[in-house]
């Protein structure tokens, strides 16, 4: 329940920070950058992990905060989850986030937890690398030699393992706008307060009653979020009809590889993830009232 | 050991700590505030929830020292003037409560709930709970206590416009 | 004959029947509690135990010396080092006279036998710093075959196998048996079932009862002050009375020189009633350091470490003529008791064998449990201890027997159970049950969930082949409790008895305090008593203060489980307030002047027959105090004491009814109402009696879908934090339906019944019942618990693909290598 002894800082820059991280990682201690740190926490209370220096971002006001970037939004990096959730401008052009973040966790992890902190986490049973993902978020990552922007489909690497150098910091993430997409994230668990067992999170834009384009990306089907692009593909230009959707939705699985844990066989996950797929592109097409139980 | 200035229930205070002490902790030992009990290690019971800056957050999953400067409400520093805050008066009301162990977090979750929403369903009282677990009232009780604090709530206020 | 009364006109007084809200909420809403967590005591030392990762392993080595060195560290001590002063971990239950028990200390020296277990503990000024020292002892293990398949277990020997505990030659620590026709209570089952497969029905089934953590919300923590004379330990136990004597039987300090207070404890639920190693732990550091120690476990120790429940195999043989009539149940339990045998330990499964006949009127019984040692967390009371796992397994036959007779559930169990005009009625078993009214409940629970259109929209549903089908699931359950007749204890070879006692002291400023020997843990025993005291002795409500949980202010007692302290403890306590008004009456004679024979006592206050003269009771009380004008040869005292050891159990009952949608595409199941009419006799607090219906329901319920613990095969708790073991939250449950019919009960004055397990106990089987219902039509005759989304698509998967059975959905799968064999035997005439 107490963590092991370590350093702390609270740069109040970005510039500070990075310089914090190439100090302290030039003397070869481990350092572990502090977001929102509901997740980082209890692996430090439970000491599963034990830094030598803890950098802690939150006192950094230029990484919070949501604006308009013209063709897409920009989302500071430490702008927590309550606050992506409640912002009218990802509301109107990324609505996918609103509806990812709205159920994630419990209210008071969202009022501390970070959406860039949760995808530096990058934990595949996180509910915001799917959408963000599905979306073909682009990552700011700031480091020594200046920042670089990644796509998406390069930003996550592995189970907790991302783009993000150990001398580096996420900044922003930049959302194109999907302005007048529908949009529902399906997530499954057994009770309220658990990482989800499967989750989808889907958009389409509709033209009349077909469907334009469509966005897929799932959670916890392998070792990082995956884009379920054989059923974005299968949707195009299909009516958002059940019969429709369900038969593109049986692709979702292609290529995944899910776990294996007490909530769920493998072949059980690529299972769920097929009917999920399908309730939650209709969901989004507002074409389905049909909610999974629970 | 980094320096922290706060205030905790209105109260302003000064200390020392070492940056791993967790809110909690600095609350429950170096303040005293005992009422903020510590009911898990992973952040899932939200026993220890107070509200930091008006806002509720577990506190075991905040450090001491990022709650520097900041504004930290408990379930001590409710009832003012010796008048129980509505949502306390509810659940005593409404038996939302047995051992009372989760008790001080479910009640400042519960204001934070009502605070954003002060005329909640009873499906948005349950989601807006779940991030506190009860063991022995089942929830139903707390439940409608928590309605009965928004009915209370918005009477008074009633009461209020009237007069 | 059970007169069924409607609530509240049994009880026409003031304060008994009322909602009173609860005087212990105030401290409670206000955050001003006295957890031990909250005690700091001047110069008070942290504990941090250093435990076992592996479940079965030989200590060979441990080297303390770098913990010692670290910053602000006292003492490190090992086994060794407490071999002299550490007590033991007591089994206060020894089912039969032969059992196998293994030595149970609470920290072992040279071998541990479940992951978890302390081998050395850190005494630091801190508890930050008692936990980095922790980290720095260094332990060698000789790893050890572990025993953790319950089954596998039960079959080894020392030849073959692998035992919990090697030197003791067995992994079965006993095995029990009930006959009813040795008991002269019944006739043979054996015949019983034979004649069915004749002419009748045999159901064969295999019920898992997966292993549950009590979880109670509050981690346990000791506090142990041995400064001055007397030792103090303040512990989150159930037993503050129980505790104080084990930790003097074991560790030979007077008990005269202990106390132990329970303040403020956070749920319990069984288990907190332990003796635990911690403690024992805490006792002996204190006294050989002379300073107060604290120890408070983390939520991932508690789970690990702190008492489980339930995990039985239940091996069922239900025999039935084809009408429906029950004519015998055959029940074989293994009871998996984990490393050792718990203080009520082997006694769990026992407790439950008197209620596998449950309500019903079956002929013949034979009941068989084999309690089996296991390399894994030690197994003991959890809210039912015995009598969930019974009810469980009559009630999920009950709906096969319907399902095979192709009729409404209800109907065989009304064909079965006791009218209400039959009581008292002894059962199969040999209870003696004292009032009921089965009818009248179920009645009742049918009418509030709306039954007959439920099972229209139920047909409606089936016909259209919805992809979400409903399911109904009854489940009409009694219990026993109120523990328990010192009697029948003795003969179950209960190491106590089961009495509780209570004080009454009159102050002399009018006020009372009540002294309790029951130790509330959440359940509102200040409230309850509060109101019995008021209305026996006509005093306001506010002026009774109950003192409980501290042996230095409640000298004698038994402690709280069982659903006891109403029953048990509330009679001892009406019995000490009639002796207190006796004490009065002679006083009251005196003062007013009158025959004693002419003086009545109502509302408080004693009256002359046929005129206006009256004395309070709390004048009499302000007299005594003076004693300036007693009688001669009267006591100056009206503080009187009584202790009750009750002359049966106490038979709750009721009808519970719950409605579940299951999504048959991906097994995920969403209760969709919940209605039961519970059966507790007169209720003193209604607002109390729902708080604990409907916490009870949600455990039962969290039992049937979400809960349970388990071991990878290297004996690791995988559930071993809230992450995965999943309790449920406010937005995985419903609020319930609840309501009473009233049959007194017959063997205490004030008519009451035990509630506290109730709601658990009734649950479990409705909520499966319901699961298995919606989904019987497409095959499935049984998921077992708790019934994941997983297992439920499994279940319905395996048989529309016309596949091989999974272990969810099995029909009865026998293991032979248990012992245990069987088959399904289906009569012909039966229908699916």
């Amino acid at each position: 329940m107490i963590p092991a002894a370590f350093e702390y800082v609270a740069p109040t820059t970005v510039e500070e920070a990075l310089q914090a991280l190439a100090e302290h990682g030039a003397a070869g201690d481990d350092v572990k950058i502090l977001a929102g740190g509901q997740s980082l926490l209890p692996v430090l209370r439970m000491r599963l992990n034990a830094p030598e220096w803890v950098v802690d971002l939150s006192r950094i006001p230029s990484l919070r905060g949501v604006r308009d970037g013209g063709d897409h939004l920009v989302i500071g990096a430490m702008t927590t989850h309550d606050a992506v959730g409640h912002d009218p401008l990802v509301h109107e052009h990324a609505l996918l986030l609103t509806k990812a973040v709205t159920h994630l966790a419990d209210a008071q992890v969202r009022h501390r937890g970070t959406f860039g902190g949760a995808l530096a986490h990058a934990d595949p049973a996180g509910d915001v690398g799917a959408p963000a993902l599905a979306l073909d978020a682009s990552f700011v990552i700031a480091g020594p030699g200046g920042s670089r922007t990644v796509p998406a489909g390069e930003f996550f690497v592995d189970i907790f393992e991302t783009a993000i150098g150990e001398d580096e910091i996420l900044t922003e993430v930049h959302i194109p706008k999907h302005t007048g997409w529908g949009a529902h994230y399906e997530k499954f668990v057994r009770v309220a307060h658990q990482w989800p067992i499967v989750a989808v999170a889907a958009s389409v834009r509709l033209d009349g009653d077909t469907i334009a384009e469509a966005r897929v990306g799932l959670t916890n089907m392998g070792s990082t979020p995956l884009r379920a692009t054989a059923v974005e593909e299968a949707l195009v230009g299909r009516p958002a009809t059940e019969d429709a959707v369900r038969e593109a939705a049986a692709h979702a699985a292609d290529g995944a590889n899910p776990p294996t844990d007490l909530n769920g066989g493998a072949d059980y996950r690529r299972h769920l993830a097929t009917v999920l797929t399908g309730r939650a592109v209709l969901a989004a097409a507002g074409r389905n009232g049909t909610r999974v139980p629970g | 050991m980094t320096r922290i200035n706060l205030t905790v229930d209105g109260q302003q205070v000064a200390d020392d700590v070492e940056p791993r002490m967790l809110l909690v902790q600095y609350l429950r030992e170096r303040l005293g505030k005992t009422g903020t009990v510590i009911g898990c290690d992973t952040s899932n019971c939200g026993a220890c929830t107070v509200h930091l800056d008006g806002t509720s957050v577990k506190s075991c999953n905040v450090l001491a020292v990022q709650a520097d400067g900041s504004e930290i409400t408990t379930i001590e520093g409710l009832a003012q003037n010796g008048r129980l805050h509505p949502v306390q008066e509810a659940f005593r009301e409404c038996h939302g409560l047995q051992c009372g162990f989760c008790t001080p977090g479910m009640i400042m979750q519960s204001i934070d709930l009502l605070n954003n929403n002060p005329h909640p369903s009873e499906e948005a009282i349950r989601l807006g709970l779940e991030g506190n677990l009860c063991r022995c009232t089942g929830y139903h009780n707390i439940v409608k206590a928590v309605q009965h604090a928004a009915e209370a709530t918005s009477s008074q206020h009633a009461e209020g416009v009237g007069a | 004959m059970t007169a069924t009364q409607d609530p509240g006109v049994a009880t026409p007084t003031a304060e008994i029947g009322r909602d009173r809200r609860r005087k212990e909420d105030q401290r409670l809403i206000t955050g001003r509690t006295r957890w031990t967590d909250n005690l700091t005591l001047p110069g008070m030392l942290h504990l941090a135990m250093v435990r076992s990762p592996f479940p079965h392993a030989r200590i060979a080595s441990i080297d303390t010396s770098a913990a010692k060195q670290s910053t602000n560290v006292v003492a490190v001590y090992t086994g060794a080092d407490l071999a002299e002063s550490q007590g033991a971990c007591i089994n206060a239950w020894p089912v039969v006279t032969d059992q196998v028990t293994p030595d149970h200390l609470p920290m072992p020296a040279d071998r541990v036998a479940f992951a978890g277990e302390t081998v050395a503990v850190v005494v630091a000024r801190s508890a930050a710093e008692a936990r980095d020292a922790a980290e720095l002892v260094e332990v060698e293990y000789d790893e050890l075959p572990a025993a953790l398949d319950l089954k596998e277990a039960a079959a080894a020997d020392s030849d073959n196998g692998v035992l919990a505990h090697p030197d003791l030659g067995t992994n079965v620590s006993a095995v029990w048996t009930f006959d009813s026709a040795e008991a002269g209570t019944g006739s043979d089952v054996e015949e019983a079932i034979a004649q069915a497969r004749e002419d009748g029905i045999v159901i064969e089934r295999e019920y898992r009862q997966q292993r549950l953590i009590p979880a109670f919300m509050e981690p346990r923590s000791v506090v142990v002050d041995p400064t001055g004379e007397q030792i103090t330990m303040w512990s989150a136990t159930q037993i503050p009375h129980i505790l104080r004597f084990a930790l003097a039987a074991t560790t030979g300090v007077p008990e005269s020189k202990i106390r132990v207070i329970a303040p403020d404890v956070g749920g319990g639920f069984g288990g907190k009633l332990q003796q635990t190693p911690e403690e024992m732990i805490a006792f002996a550091v204190a006294r050989m350091l002379g300073k107060p120690v604290k120890f408070t476990e983390t939520r991932s120790e508690s789970l690990m470490t702190a008492h489980h429940g339930r995990d039985q195999w239940q091996r069922l043989t239900l025999a039935a003529t084809k009408d429906g009539t029950v004519t015998g149940l055959k029940v074989d339990l293994l009871a998996d008791l984990g490393a050792y045998v718990a203080i009520v330990g082997g006694g769990v499964p026992v407790l439950g064998a008197f209620m596998f006949n449950a309500i019903y009127k079956f002929p013949a019984y034979r009941f068989t449990t084999r309690n089996i040692l296991t390399n894994k967390t030690w197994t003991d009371a959890y809210r039912g201890a015995g009598r969930p796992e019974a009810t469980y397994a009559v009630e999920r036959l009950m709906d096969e027997l319907a399902a095979e007779l192709g009729v409404d559930p209800l109907e065989v169990r009304e064909k079965n159970w006791i009218k209400h005009d039959e009581f008292p009625f002894t059962t199969v078993a040999g209870m003696e049950y004292d009032s009921g009214n089965y009818e009248a409940a179920t009645a009742r629970a049918k009418e509030m969930i709306g039954y007959d259109e439920l099972r229209a929209e139920q047909r409606e549903r089936r016909e259209r082949g919805d992809r979400v089908q409903l399911g109904i699931g009854v489940s009409t359950f009694t219990e026993m409790c109120g523990l328990a007749p010192s009697r029948i204890l003795g003969q179950l070879n209960y190491g106590a008895g089961g009495w509780e006692h209570a004080e009454v002291r009159m102050l002399a400023t009018g006020k009372v305090e009540v002294v309790t020997g029951a130790s509330a843990h959440g359940q509102g025993h200040e409230t309850a008593f509060s109101q019995i005291v008021a209305d026996r002795l006509g005093v306001p409500f506010e002026d009774v203060e109950v003192l409980h949980g501290d042996t230095q202010v409640s000298h004698k007692g038994l402690d709280t489980y069982g659903s006891r302290s109403l029953v048990v403890g509330g009679e001892a306590l009406v019995r000490a307030v009639d002796k207190v008004i006796e004490k009065a009456r002679p006083i009251a004679a005196h003062l007013l002047e009158a025959s004693i024979d002419d003086l009545e006592f109502a509302q408080g206050s004693f009256t002359v027959r046929g005129t206006d003269q009256g004395l309070p009771i709390t004048e009499i009380a302000t007299a005594v105090f003076a004693s300036h004008n007693l009688p001669d040869g009267v006591e100056s005292s009206l503080d009187s004491e009584a202790t009750y050891d009750p002359v049966n159990f106490n038979f709750p009952h009721g009808t519970h009814l719950c409605a579940v949608e299951v999504d048959t595409e991906t097994g995920q199941i969403k209760m969709r109402k919940y209605a039961c009419c519970d059966d507790i006799g007169n209720i003193i607090n209604p607002l109390i009696v729902a708080g604990q219906v409907h916490g009870g329901l949600v455990q039962g319920i969290a039992q049937a879908l979400w809960e349970e613990a388990v071991y990878d095969e290297n004996g690791t708790l995988v559930t071993g934090s809230f992450v995965d073991y999943l309790l449920p939250t406010a937005a995985d449950t419903i609020s319930f339906d609840i309501d009473h019919t009233t049959s007194p009960s017959t063997t205490n004055t004030l008519g009451t019944k035990g509630v506290g397990e109730a709601g658990t106990i009734a649950s479990t089987p409705a909520v499966v019942n319901a699961v298995v219902d919606a989904i019987r039509h497409l095959g499935v005759n049984d998921i077992q618990m708790p019934c994941t989304p997983e297992r439920v698509w499994r279940a319905i998967h395996s048989r529309s693909d016309g596949g091989g059975e999974t272990a969810g959905a099995a029909a009865p799968h026998f293991d032979p290598s248990t012992g245990m064999s069987g088959t399904v035997d289906r009569a012909e005439g039966g229908a699916q």
